[in-house]
């Protein structure tokens, strides 16, 4: 076991940023020039350092499986993106950010890294109007803000339920204008397949281009991987159907150390999920919980009565319904971060009071919100005495305006009318915390290989605030990562241009090209679905909202036996040389049946309960996650050596220096 | 319930396509019509036959990436909804479904149901930015108010997701209500002015030279388009085109 330096800069929290961008070294404009660099992923981390990258004059390479990189999966996000701006007066502060992050987080992020995320996030909100993001505004013309999970002031930006899509497109924009100077070459419908190294360093990779299924060699200076979460090892989880861990997983196993894999964010508010035939889940913005209030009937007769259909949630009178957020944590009610709003509903569920025919769901209630806004609106309007159904009717618009979309989207798919009716919602899979291991320049264990967004583990500890992927995304791709991958790069200033025909990318090729006629090759009885789905399973079964030893055992046992059979077994239509959409699904299938025994052996080790990673054997009396800062107040850094049971520990210790480790509460 | 599918079949941009006929049972109407495909396809895999490619991927509506023409229309009968929210309650049992790619010329066939859409992606390097460095070293963001409802049209037009429904459903494919959603957001805010003639001249040539047709006021677009883009974005693009011309 080693243990991991962070090369955090010294000095002060609010200077260490600053000062390390004074003692970095720089790569002078005409070098820039000579310099290549490829990035992988275009959501905002990616799309955002490719852009700023570019304008910088380094000759950048951009990957992503889409056929464009505007679909990204960032655009799903929904609600905002935080920023310290205190625009609302409210008391807001870098420092508040910082603290809200870390506490969030449940006291296992790095200190450094959180506060220069908090320090730059002013600038994001700058840069995306200038860009021309329409964010919301109030009628004075100035920029609206609303309140997320976990924190007691408003400090979140929107646009609409679509900030994801916005900024996005923001970052794209900004890519678009750097294609247009030729200053980035844009690959669409290309997957990584493997990353190159040359003398120890990242200096390329192999990729495949979806449509022909030609394999490539692309080389470059340094390797940027900002290719989001891995949350669809669980099979069914809110990420696009094709986003997948590939990148980061080879990466890993050409010595990148993957960092605490067994953090995943189960998201409080989606939609629940309805049948055997599910593909995906679809995410409810926590924005929602600003107005709806969350309940399950107080009485198991009228959840049973409810769950046959005999009862409507409508008829339900006040005081038979359990607000158990409102209950257990009246500080932050129905705004608790989202771990802890996603245990409460399990525990409610599995207690008996489920709201579906599955018994997995609880209701979110807009009538209050409606009537509270109704009766605004109605003294705004001028309506004195104003009428239940008008009030009710005005409400209702004042809610279309805030949410419309969101509602919409819940009728469509369930068939419901969530302004008369309240939804339904479950936790699913959303984010995952854990990722590549980086330093405080984004760098990971491999010289060259950067990881940004999602992808590495850095900001959110165990326990992601909502509206702060958005955040850490534009943040690592805007504004940090093109700097500090400078000083790396100020050493290739001669090496000229990296050739691809090498003996290490000839090497890289063949594997690639190995793996495929393997996993061709398989006797052909199970579809690549069929094993995703077991996979699937066993993850949310043993590793999901809560975990225990035994479990996690067997999900260890299981998946291992999972893999041996899939390689044996999977059937793979079609042939490698055309666009192949089986066989790009069974390689990202196959890297998920490593990861995911990595993933429960990280749980298993962790022997505390943190965040969204709750061990049953770790909680207090009443139920909340006990943590355990003696033994475990470090990052897990695995080694790769092998199969995944065999991978090897490294810790990179906590250090709090500005922050006091508490109990975190909500109460 | 057991539906009757038309599924058109091409291998690759080199090869003829044509309709297939399949027979499938078993659907629910909470299914949604991807996931009816889905169905279809493991059904095809375990046969040991090639599954039909289409494209999708968020499957929320917001990224864009699914497409299908659904008896005749983009996006398939539901209204403001995308293919991958499109539930298969809203159709019956027995019922024969045709199920074609987007048909454009600037859309060339991949594969299947996959067409490519990098015209799109062309028509936005052509001008669809702000020319702004991204170093964050701008003047505040409220340093300059923006009138709500300027905001809000902008954010409407803003919304438009890229998918090509709009040229699908129109007559002479044309891809005016694409690129005018994009002309439209920068013409509504204060920061798109300063590049607007370049803007408006530099995207309608490269939609132009894509080979999609000219818009002649029918509106499918609008009617099909799943995020309710207006057709007004193509009447401002208009007024913004035509007074670049007097300017430049």
């Amino acid at each position: 076991m080693g243990i991991l330096d962070s090369k955090v800069p010294s000095g002060p929290l609010a200077d260490k940023w600053t000062k390390h961008k004074n003692d970095i070294n720089l790569v002078n404009p005409a070098n820039k020039r000579n310099i290549d660099v490829i990035v992988v992923g275009t959501g905002l981390a990616g799309g955002a350092a490719a852009a700023t990258l570019a304008e910088l004059g380094y000759n950048v390479k951009t990957f992503c499986y889409q056929d464009s990189p505007r679909r990204a999966h960032s655009i799903a996000a929904q609600g905002g993106i935080n920023a310290a701006k205190n625009y609302q007066g409210d008391g807001d502060s870098n420092y508040r950010l910082f603290y809200d992050t870390i506490k969030g987080g449940d006291y296992r992020s790095r200190e450094a890294n959180v506060y220069r995320l908090a320090e730059v996030s002013g600038n994001i909100i700058d840069q995306c109007v200038a860009q021309g993001v329409p964010f919301a505004r109030e009628y004075g013309g100035l920029l609206d803000n609303r309140s997320f999970g976990g924190v007691l002031v408003s400090r979140t930006f929107y646009a609409k339920g679509q900030t994801g899509q916005q900024l996005l497109l923001g970052a794209y924009s900004a890519m678009n204008r750097q294609i247009n100077r030729g200053k980035i070459k844009s690959y669409t419908r290309h997957e990584m397949m493997d990353l190159v190294l040359v003398d120890g360093k990242a200096r390329g990779i192999i990729a495949r281009d979806l449509v022909s299924g030609k394999i490539e060699r692309h080389s470059a200076h340094a390797v940027v991987l900002a290719t989001g979460g891995y949350g669809n090892v669980f099979f069914l989880s809110t990420n696009a159907m094709g986003s997948n861990v590939m990148a980061a997983w080879r990466a890993h196993r050409k010595g990148a150390f993957f960092a605490n894999p067994c953090y995943t964010q189960i998201h409080p508010t989606c939609i629940p999920v309805s049948g055997e035939h599910q593909s995906k889940l679809t995410l409810m913005s926590e924005s929602l919980r600003n107005d709806g209030r969350i309940w399950v009937p107080k009485k198991m007769e009228d959840a049973v009565a409810i769950r046959e259909g005999k009862l409507k949630p409508t008829q339900i009178a006040e005081e038979d319904r359990d607000y158990y957020l409102e209950r257990r944590y009246p500080a932050f009610g129905n705004l608790v971060p989202r771990d802890v709003a996603s245990r409460a509903a399990k525990e409610r569920c599995d207690a008996g009071f489920g709201v579906n025919k599955t018994g997995e769901a609880v209701f979110l209630d807009f009538a209050s919100a409606i009537k509270r806004y109704g009766k605004e609106k109605a003294l705004t309007s001028g309506i004195k005495d104003a009428d239940e159904a008008t009030i009710i009717k005005l409400g209702e618009e004042v809610v279309e305006a805030k949410y419309g979309n969101l509602f919409q989207m819940y009728e469509k798919i369930v068939d419901e009318d969530p302004y008369k009716t309240p939804m339904k919602i479950y936790p699913a899979v959303h984010y995952t915390m854990g990722g590549l291991w980086v330093d405080y320049n984004l760098q990971t264990t491999i010289p060259g290989c950067y990881a940004a967004g999602e992808a590495n583990f850095s900001d959110h500890g165990a326990n992601r605030l909502g509206a702060s992927a958005l955040m850490q995304g534009l943040a690592d791709g805007y504004f940090v990562l093109p700097y500090t991958i400078g000083d790396y790069l100020s050493k290739d200033i001669r090496t000229g241009k990296i050739p691809t025909d090498s003996k290490e990318f000839e090497e890289a090729e063949k594997q690639v090209r190995d793996r495929m006629a393997k996993l061709m090759g398989g006797t052909g009885i199970h579809s690549v679905d069929y094993y995703h789905k077991k996979l699937g399973k066993i993850m949310w079964n043993k590793c999901g909202m809560a975990r225990n030893a035994k479990g996690l055992e067997e999900a260890i046992k299981e998946i291992a036996e999972l893999r041996k059979d899939f390689w044996e077994n999977v059937k793979v239509t079609g042939t490698i040389e055309s666009k192949n959409q089986e066989l790009e699904k069974a390689g990202r299938v196959a890297d998920f049946l490593e990861l995911g025994e990595l993933f429960a052996k990280d749980a298993l080790h962790r022997k505390e309960s943190c965040g969204g990673h709750f061990r049953e054997e770790y909680q207090t009396e009443e139920g909340e996650a006990l943590r355990d800062d003696e033994n475990f107040k470090y990052v897990a850094a695995w080694e790769y050596k092998g199969e995944p049971k065999d991978a090897e520990l490294h810790k990179e210790d906590l250090v709090y220096e500005n922050i006091e480790l508490k109990t975190r509460s909500y109460k | 319930m057991k539906l009757h599918l038309k599924i058109w079949r091409q291998k690759d941009a080199s090869s003829a396509g044509k309709i297939v006929d399949y027979t499938l049972d078993g659907v629910e109407g909470d299914m949604s019509f991807l996931e009816m495909l889905d169905i279809l396809n493991e059904e095809l895999v375990s046969k040991g036959e090639e599954p039909v490619e289409f494209d999708h991927d968020c499957r929320e509506g917001i990224c864009g990436t699914c497409s299908l023409q659904i008896n005749g229309e983009p996006h398939g009968p539901d209204r403001l909804v995308t293919t991958c929210q499109l539930h298969m309650r809203k159709f019956n049992d027995g019922d024969t479904i045709v199920i074609e790619p987007f048909r454009a010329k600037a859309f060339p066939v991949i594969k299947d149901l996959i067409v490519d859409r990098s015209a799109f992606d062309r028509i936005q390097q052509a001008g669809g930015y702000i020319s702004v460095n991204t170093s964050g070293n701008t003047v505040d963001a409220n340093a300059i108010p923006i009138n709500k409802h300027a905001a809000d049209e902008a954010m409407d037009a803003a919304t438009c997701i890229g998918c090509g429904a709009c040229v699908a459903a129109c007559k002479n494919a044309s891809a005016m209500l694409f690129t005018s959603a994009k002309v439209s957001q920068f013409a509504l805010l204060p920061q798109g002015q300063v590049e607007a003639v370049e803007r408006v001249q530099n995207m309608v040539r490269q939609m132009d030279l894509e080979g999609f047709g000219n818009c002649t006021n029918t509106g499918a677009c609008e009617v099909e388009c799943p995020k309710g883009i207006s057709l007004t974005n193509i009447a401002r693009m208009n007024r913004e085109y035509l007074s670049a011309s007097l300017k430049g």
